[in-house]
């Protein structure tokens, strides 16, 4: 019993390994939906919140979770659903953001649009469709170097 | 349906069903439109407002089924009940007719739906107002969407303007019954789970007034309401012929499993 459990920092960083199935360039840490994990005895709690009530990768998401924590020898745990307070771009890790732009895809702005465009940097963007690839995204493209380019919805 | 007799709740069981419902039945209206949209983009917007509503719709059914305490999943109450036990608004049920009618009917929808998800965020039951704290950005998005193709189509070209003002005028005496209360609502109320329906009009009438005048297209005077739809009582028959769809393989092979 006196088997040092993993840390929550430690479990917090195994997860940080987990890619999003939809957006591998982040992890499900990045894409802040994992919100706590808590041991209640040997059992390791894990909350995630879902980005979309509809969100198709919900059940992939905690599939993962699962494999990568097991793979890293928890026994035991549970899988918690939270869906209050709901999940907000805010959550995106900083690392998160730099990283999806690195990938092609605008991080989410308060503006309600991207910044500049994920290609060439330029300014000069304009909306195409207000939904995109998967639920968080929208299309836009870049009128400098005319490239479409999926952008993080803000919510 | 009547909430079976040890139903614990069953002014809250109902209640929910009737917003499962609505999302429910609007969702797979929608996605009947996958593959067939004007332009792709289009196309992916309804597939994703679609599966928005049906995230919602397991979130509310799910609620359902625990309030009733019969062991019901949300998959059951979807798949396994019939026409009479849909507790759906009728604007929900209406067909798509063209891409202008679907738009149209979605901007109805949400606008009613952003006043009772804002209204339900203060709910005294706390599942509810998680629920709804959850869906009402989601809900937002999608009233932007929609408010902004009915400007589009309605201040268009004089072939997009017509039809938008022909599905405004088949749609409108849908729209009464979101707001008409009856005893299942006087009861969520009362207990501060819900508002009354009828406190909801007012912003409904605002939001929707504006968008309209911002497509040049007329209210229609009459403020005649069909109804039937939230209480069961006389769905159209374009409920039932939905549901042989949407319930076909669950009805052909019970208990399949994906």
């Amino acid at each position: 019993m006196t088997q040092a459990r993993p840390s929550e920092d430690q479990i917090l960083a195994w997860l940080d390994q987990v890619p999003d199935p939809e957006i591998p360039a982040i992890s499900l840490v990045d894409l802040g939906i994992i919100r706590a994990v808590t041991w209640a005895g040997d059992t390791l709690e894990v909350t995630v919140t879902p980005t979309y009530s509809g969100c198709p990768a919900t059940s992939v998401i905690n599939m993962e979770i699962e494999r990568a924590l097991r793979e890293n020898g928890i026994a035991s745990l549970t899988l918690k659903r939270q869906l209050a307070p709901p999940w907000t771009t805010d959550w995106l890790s900083e690392k998160g953001r730099a990283k999806l732009e690195a990938y092609g895809i605008a991080p989410p702005q308060p503006a309600g649009g991207p910044e500049r465009c994920p290609h060439c940097g330029a300014a000069e963007v304009e909306r195409i469709s207000q939904f995109g690839s998967t639920p968080c995204k929208a299309q836009w493209r870049c009128t400098a170097c005319r490239e479409p380019f999926d952008y993080f919805k803000c919510i | 349906m009547t909430a079976p007799a040890a139903c614990p709740d069953p002014a809250l069981f109902e209640f929910c069903l009737r917003m499962g419902d609505n999302t429910l039945v609007l969702g797979h209206r929608v996605s009947e439109w996958c593959g067939h949209a004007p332009v792709i983009e289009e196309d992916i917007a309804l597939a994703n407002t679609a599966l928005d509503l049906i995230g919602q719709t397991q979130l509310w059914l799910g609620l359902a089924g625990e309030v009733e305490g019969a062991g019901r999943s949300a998959d059951d109450l979807a798949f396994l009940r019939d026409a009479w036990d849909f507790r759906n608004l009728l604007l929900v049920e209406r067909p798509n007719r063209d891409f202008g009618h679907t738009l149209l009917r979605q901007c109805l929808f949400d606008a009613w739906h952003l006043e009772m998800l804002t209204a339900l965020c203060g709910s005294s039951e706390p599942r509810v107002s998680e629920i709804s704290q959850k869906a009402v950005k989601e809900v937002s998005y999608h009233l932007e969407r929609s408010a902004d193709t009915v400007i589009g189509l309605g201040d268009g070209t004089p072939e997009s303007h017509a039809r938008m003002q022909d599905a405004l005028d088949r749609l409108w005496p849908y729209v009464g019954e979101a707001f008409l209360p009856d005893a299942i609502d006087a009861e969520v109320a009362a207990r501060g789970i819900a508002p009354d329906p009828a406190s909801l009009r007012a912003g409904f009438d605002a939001r929707i007034g504006a968008i309209l005048a911002e497509a040049t297209l007329s209210l229609p005077d009459s403020r005649f309401a069909h109804q039937g739809g939230k209480t069961g009582v006389r769905h159209t028959e374009d409920l039932g012929h939905m549901l042989a769809t949407m319930q076909f393989l669950q009805r052909a092979y019970p208990g399949a499993t994906w």
